[in-house]
């Protein structure tokens, strides 16, 4: 190995482990932000909710939770192979590298696929506000809580208003992520991905767990709030 | 002997580079293309200078027709809607394009590398991109006030912004929206050069109280921003589609967005007093000739400001319908703040004790940001009390307060910090006479603008009004008075600053004989800072002993 690790040393670092630690705390702070950045739309979710169980217990029972199980399987899978990926690029065995991060970018796919049949499902079912949102579904319906409350449809929206923004905005950070992973892999194919730059993993790898676990806070917030009675695909 | 060993002897001197001079930064390239596509953290600090002091101008020129338009009771020269217009046009451009990036994204682009002994920040690519994104920003917002205009003010507050407003208000919340990233960006990136690329022996409490002071900052920036991102993306979200968010009348809480919005816009106010802070202390100490008193207190209490400045948002929703206990809580953490303000005031005080005071510019305006920082900072704790507040709200009490704070803080704490780094950015100097002139007028100017509000306010104006009662007119035409004095003071800075480019003296190392390792290199710095890496053996401070932090002798210019 060359002095300058194979030209992975920037010229603005005294040595490897300093620009691989500075790497690694950048990625942790970008975490934190985002955090925060999930953390408001969490916290005003959550007042809705206390505010309104009823109307949000009545708007979850529509979701599909089946699909949202799965899509949890999924990420918690693909956070598996992207740790891994990890693991095969620092042993520098590159087909299982190229194995894992494809298997990554593939489980992305799968879980962005199962989340637009739910969006054209909930199209279908006019649940979205303001564009196509049939209020008749809701005239009848009992709260499950407590069936003599009086149900606001209105509330109902807020509900949907905070499930698109929500998952909507997951699943930009996911394509992000499957982007940024697509990217190591079409370097793991070219044979750039050498072991000096195994940060690179390292470090999408914290970004895809993080949006993972973001999905492990949306799931049950959104989906769990009412009974699922039936299934239905 | 041979030949060729003959040879190889005679080559040797010719070899060595100890009398070659190293080009600067800014002979890198004199191409508009080595600017805009640098990775080099001066020359990115220098884009920034450039920007945000258009953005200032762009934002003195909307607070010029404010103060024009009051100069009679029944609003001198725009109609009400056009007065709407310009006081939000003031506002945002002058928060988030002028202030927020300010000294973070000049003083710490520039000098946060240096400062530490590093070669660049941590991710000069991130660097430079934080610049583009904030650029696109600014775009978005310029763009949505030249359309139409936005006129909800510059906190954009629904259900005014999302239902009611016909202005553009879309673009100009994007644009307030994309410039956040930028901020994360660099505050990101302050941090972690902080962490990491601290040269052999500058341990954190070696640091200049600059660092530290940038440091709160970029936590602020990082973990503040993306609340407010999420909170106007829920907005437009709402605006663009018709959901209701915030809509009482489908069951949304407008107030909700008040919280979420100060919960990042109160912090943000540390965002911009903080780095103003931070240069103080670096003026105050050389122009004295004395170590900082209390440095371990003045670099928590930058700290302190960042973590307590996140408990404090909700004094802004006393009269907005919020719980009597909860207004009582934000009440007693609000003047909380004032006692790590406090602090650095008594430690700046003490390190003045029996210092061999010199007035130079940076020192004037120093002096100045302490007095009116002061002034700013006490009347602030007439806000945070309860009682007082719930008369004073929405008053000009509260723009004069803030302005102290934000503008006599802030701006002259950036001009300090600007008069006191230029000759070690640009290796010139500037007149003595001029600066020393357009400092005391721009602080007195100061002075006459916003002092003449507090009265106002106490009175019952209420801020964001265009028209007054005409007993009012005398205090409203003094500061207007005021505003021309300081902009005379301004258009004397940028002309004296940019004649000392064309044919200033050259500066030297280090002009002031100051301490802090950043003197230690060449004026104006080689690209990668210093000729080799510094080590550093004492504190920042070392006036009394007259050693840098390389441990040269400081007065051998």
């Amino acid at each position: 190995m060359s002095a300058s690790h194979g030209g992975v040393l920037k010229h603005h670092f005294e040595d490897i482990e300093q620009q691989r630690s500075s790497e690694r705390i950048g990625m942790w702070m970008f975490l934190a932000s985002e955090v925060l950045f999930f953390g408001c739309v969490f916290f005003a979710y959550t007042y809705y909710r206390y505010l309104f169980p009823h109307e949000f217990a009545i708007a979850s029972s529509k979701l599909n939770v089946a699909i949202a199980f799965i899509n949890t399987l999924v990420l918690l899978t693909s956070s598996l192979t992207i740790t891994l990926a990890i693991r095969a690029c620092q042993l520098g065995q590159r087909k299982a590298l190229i194995a894992t991060l494809g298997a990554t970018v593939l489980l992305g796919f799968v879980f962005t696929g199962f989340k637009a049949y739910e969006y054209a499902e909930d199209w279908h079912e006019q649940l979205v506000p303001g564009t196509r949102f049939n209020e008749e579904q809701f005239r009848d319906v009992k709260s499950p809580i407590d069936p003599t409350k009086e149900i606001h449809v209105d509330r109902i929206k807020l509900f949907f208003s905070f499930y698109y923004a929500m998952t909507g905005i997951h699943m930009l950070h996911l394509l992000i992520g499957v982007g940024v992973v697509f990217y190591l892999f079409a370097r793991a194919v070219y044979g750039n991905l050498t072991p000096e730059r195994y940060v690179a993993v390292e470090t999408t790898s914290l970004y895809w767990h993080l949006v993972d676990v973001i999905w492990l806070f949306v799931m049950p917030l959104l989906y769990m709030a009412g009974p699922h009675t039936s299934l239905h695909f | 002997m041979s030949v060729a060993s003959v040879n190889e002897l005679r080559a040797v001197p010719d070899e060595s580079p100890k009398e070659v001079r190293h080009k600067s930064y800014l002979e890198e390239g004199y191409s508009i293309w080595s600017w805009l596509f640098t990775v080099d953290h001066k020359r990115i600090g220098v884009l920034y200078l450039v920007t945000v002091f258009g953005f200032f101008l762009v934002g003195g020129i909307a607070a010029g027709l404010i103060r024009l338009n009051l100069l009679s009771p029944s609003g001198a020269i725009l109609d009400n809607d056009t007065y709407n217009k310009v006081f939000t046009a003031h506002g945002v451009v002058m928060l988030f394009f002028f202030l927020i990036p300010s000294i973070p994204g000049i003083l710490g682009n520039f000098f946060v590398p240096i400062m530490v002994g590093a070669k660049d920040m941590a991710f000069p690519k991130l660097n430079i991109a934080s610049w583009y994104v904030w650029m696109i920003g600014a775009a978005f917002a310029v763009w949505g006030l030249l359309i139409g205009g936005i006129d909800t003010g510059w906190t954009l507050y629904p259900p005014y912004s999302t239902r009611s407003s016909s202005a553009s208000v879309l673009p100009g919340a994007l644009g307030v929206f994309i410039s956040g990233f930028s901020s994360i960006m660099t505050g990101l990136n302050i941090i972690v050069t902080i962490h990491k690329m601290r040269a052999p022996g500058m341990t954190f409490g070696r640091l200049p109280l600059f660092i530290w002071a940038m440091y709160a900052t970029s936590l602020i920036q990082l973990l503040g921003t993306p609340v407010v991102a999420m909170a106007v993306l829920l907005m437009i979200i709402e605006r663009a589609t018709g959901l209701g968010i915030f809509d009482p009348t489908m069951g949304g809480d407008p107030v909700l967005f008040q919280h979420l919005f100060w919960f990042y816009s109160h912090p943000a106010v540390y965002i911009m007093i903080l780095p103003g802070m931070g240069v103080i202390n670096e003026v105050i100490t050389c122009f004295s000739r004395k170590n900082i008193f209390g440095y371990k207190a003045v670099a928590w209490s930058s700290v302190g400001i960042a973590v307590v400045g996140f408990l404090v948002w909700a004094h802004h929703m006393f009269v907005a319908g919020i719980s009597y206990y909860a207004a009582l809580l934000f009440s007693f953490l609000s003047m909380l703040v004032a006692v790590p303000s406090a602090i650095k005031m008594f430690n700046w005080t003490a390190t003045l004790y029996r210092g061999k005071i010199t007035f130079e510019a940076p020192m004037i305006f120093a002096l100045g940001f302490m007095v009116l920082f002061t002034v700013g900072g006490l009347t602030g704790l007439y806000l945070a009390t309860l009682g007082t507040d719930i008369h004073l709200h929405d008053t000009y009490f509260v723009v004069a307060h803030f302005h102290f704070v934000m503008v006599g803080g802030m701006v002259v704490g950036l001009l300090a910090g600007i008069h006191f780094y230029w000759p070690k950015m640009f290796g010139v100097m500037y007149s003595d006479f001029w600066s020393r002139f357009a400092a005391v007028l721009i602080i007195v100017g100061y002075a006459l603008t916003f002092a003449p509000q507090f009265y106002l306010g106490l009175h019952g104006m209420p801020r964001r009004y265009p028209n007054y009662p005409p007993e009012m007119r005398v205090f409203n035409v003094a500061s207007t008075a005021g505003y021309f004095v300081q902009g005379v003071g301004f258009i004397m800075v940028a002309t004296y600053l940019i004649l000392s480019l064309i044919n200033g003296k050259r500066a030297g190392r280090n002009p002031w004989k100051a301490t802090g390792i950043e003197w230690a290199t060449e004026s104006p710095p080689v690209l990668h800072n210093f000729e080799k890496t510094p080590v550093v053996v004492c504190g920042p401070y070392e006036y009394p002993l007259n050693v840098m932090q390389t441990g040269e002798k400081a007065d051998v210019r």
